[in-house]
This record gives C-alpha cells, sequence and structure tokens, in this order.
C-alpha cells in the first residue's frame, strides 16, 4: 500500500509549485481584466456589430461570466488537484457542474417562457 | 492509507457538490431578480465599494496560492513550512473578514443595511437617498437583500474557514501530520479554494455590474 502509493496520484508532478504560480498569476490578471471590460458599455460598443448585437444587452454579463469560469476552472483543476485526481473525483466535479446547469438553466427556462413575471406591475403571471 | 484518503477526498467533494447546489439556488435567485429589475441592480452596484471589493478579491486569491503551498509542503512532510503557510492563509482570511466588517459598517451606518431609508412606505415620495431614483428604490432593495445574503453565507464560509485553519495550525504544530497523513489538510484546501471560487463568482456580479454606466 504505502510503497506502491501511485495508484491515483502517480501523475502529480514533482514540482507543482510552478503550476500554482501559474494559476496564481491567471487570476491576479483575469481580475484586472474584469474590472477593465467591466468598465465599458459593451451593449454600445456591440450594437452595430452583425453576430453580437443579438446579445448585446447581456454582453456585459456574458464577458463577466465567462472569465469568471475559466478563473474557477483553473482553481478547480491546479489548486484542487483534480487535474491529477482519480476519475471518480473527476467524475463528481463534472456533475457538480452538471446539476447546477440543470437547476439554473429549467427554472430559468420556465420564468422565461411564461409570458410575464409573478410581480405587481411587471404584467399578467 | 491510500484508499483511506481517496474516500475522504471524495467525501469532501460530494460535500462541495451540495455546497455548489446551496450557492447555486442563490446565483439562480440573482438571475431571475436581476432579469426582472436590471435597472436596480446597476444602480444598486453603484452602492458597493469596488475598491474593497476588489482588495478582498486579490486577498483571496493570494490566500489560496498560500493554502496550495501548506498543502504541497504537507504532502512533503515539511511541518515548518506547512505550519508557516497555513498561518499566512489564516492570516488573509481574517484580513479579508476584517476588510468586509468595515464595508458591512459602512452600509449599516447610512442605513443601506436592509435598507431601510430606500423605501419607506409612510415617505414614499422623499428625496432620492444615495442618488436612487424614487421608482427604483424597491428593486435597490432587493438587489441590497441579495448582496447581504450572498456576501453574509461566504463571510460564514469564511469564519469556519478561519476556524478549521486555526485547528490545522495547532495539529500541525503537535506533528500530528506527516508525508503518510496528510488528509485533514488536503480536505481543508479544497474547502478554502471552494470559497474562494464562490468569492470568483460574486465579485463581478454584485460589485461590477453597474461599472458601465458611470458612477457617482
Amino acid at each position: 500500500m504505502a510503497d506502491h502509493s501511485h495508484d491515483t496520484t502517480h501523475e502529480h508532478p514533482e514540482n507543482p509549485i510552478k503550476y500554482y504560480i501559474g494559476v496564481f498569476l491567471i487570476l491576479m490578471v483575469m481580475t484586472g481584466l474584469t474590472y477593465y471590460v467591466a468598465t465599458f458599455d459593451l451593449e454600445k460598443l456591440a450594437a452595430d456589430v452583425p453576430v453580437l448585437k443579438h446579445v448585446s444587452g447581456v454582453l456585459n454579463a456574458l464577458v463577466a461570466l465567462t472569465i469568471a469560469v475559466i478563473k474557477a476552472t483553473s482553481v478547480v483543476l491546479i489548486f484542487m488537484h483534480v487535474r491529477w485526481s482519480s476519475r471518480l473525483t473527476q467524475v463528481i466535479v463534472v456533475s457538480a457542474v452538471f446539476w447546477l446547469l440543470i437547476m439554473l438553466s429549467f427554472t430559468v427556462s420556465d420564468y422565461f417562457t411564461r409570458g410575464g413575471w409573478p410581480i405587481p406591475g411587471l404584467g399578467k403571471y | 492509507m491510500e484508499q483511506q484518503k481517496e474516500a475522504g477526498m471524495v467525501g469532501m467533494w460530494i460535500f462541495l457538490v451540495t455546497e455548489v447546489m446551496f450557492f447555486g439556488g442563490l446565483f439562480l435567485a440573482y438571475t431571475i431578480y436581476r432579469s426582472i429589475y436590471p435597472e436596480g441592480f446597476l444602480q444598486g452596484s453603484h452602492l458597493l465599494n469596488v475598491k474593497l471589493g476588489g482588495t478582498n478579491t486579490v486577498v483571496l486569491i493570494v490566500s489560496s496560492l498560500t493554502m496550495a503551498m501548506a498543502v504541497y509542503y504537507s504532502q512533503k512532510g515539511e511541518r515548518k513550512k506547512l505550519v508557516a503557510f497555513l498561518a499566512m492563509t489564516l492570516v488573509l482570511g481574517l484580513l479579508f473578514l476584517v476588510i468586509k466588517y468595515f464595508e458591512y459598517r459602512a452600509k449599516i451606518d447610512t442605513n443601506l443595511f436592509p435598507a431601510a431609508q430606500l423605501y419607506n412606505p409612510a415617505t414614499p415620495q422623499q428625496d432620492p437617498v444615495h442618488g436612487v431614483p424614487v421608482g427604483l428604490r424597491q428593486q435597490v432593495q432587493v438587489f441590497l437583500w441579495i448582496y447581504f445574503l450572498m456576501t453574509g453565507l461566504h463571510a460564514l464560509h469564511m469564519i469556519i474557514g478561519a476556524g478549521i485553519l486555526t485547528t490545522l495550525i495547532v495539529m500541525a504544530r503537535k506533528g500530528r501530520f506527516t508525508k503518510n497523513y496528510n488528509s485533514p489538510v488536503e480536505i481543508s484546501g479544497l474547502y478554502w479554494h471552494f470559497v474562494d471560487i464562490v468569492w470568483i463568482f460574486l465579485f463581478p456580479l454584485l460589485y461590477l455590474t453597474g461599472a458601465h454606466v458611470g458612477g457617482h
């Protein structure tokens, strides 16, 4: 057991510090980037761009979320060792994202397809 | 031993899945209210202190790095460095909470918790408070409730994390962790990084939402 301890962590790099520093730098740069992008009104900037104009209203949120997902993914893969973890752990992590997306997408699609909000002054339910 | 460690890690991950769903429900509430009250959320985000929020983001990122280093040295069995990095992580976690305290303090002092002055049924036509137009007060109030609920739960997780770190430091100083037994450090590391990830989403969604329409 202890002498053959290479079943789950054998691919763990000998010196992971350079990965940790790399993720740290990604997180810092991305934090600066998310602030910088947030100061632009992307809705105005993208209003005349062919493809982007259809999503211009949510473009600011979309960019912010994309950056956050990249940051979160690097934390999960490197800081939380999922890149070097057992297949079982990796499946559990993917399932967390999967269930979260089910909850978000089903609820949101329900709300948005009822033709109005169940809230006073905002149209019929 | 290896199997025991794997079982512990898997158990922690399953707990984190439930945490993802827990915070996910709040992010869902955020999404729905933001789509109902877009202007209220833009206005509300102006009431938050981006400088303090940004500082806390950096503090948490650095603390995640020091936590990763602590886990690394626990794997190597280097006790002194393990204790040092755990202590650094604890200090950064406490720094986050102190900054959060001053943020909350400022909100409470200016009647933004729980948005007491924004919506007053007795005097609904009062002059704009905090620059929020009369018509948007209720919406901004909803934003502030979500802000306090989400950051408050996150802060609670930070307080628990600080308690865990204190325990780990005491245990590490006693020499409880060796190369072959460091599961508590690794498992606590997962928890700490998870709390960091929650903040990674909270910061842009709460603080930066209104940044592009100009503050006051």
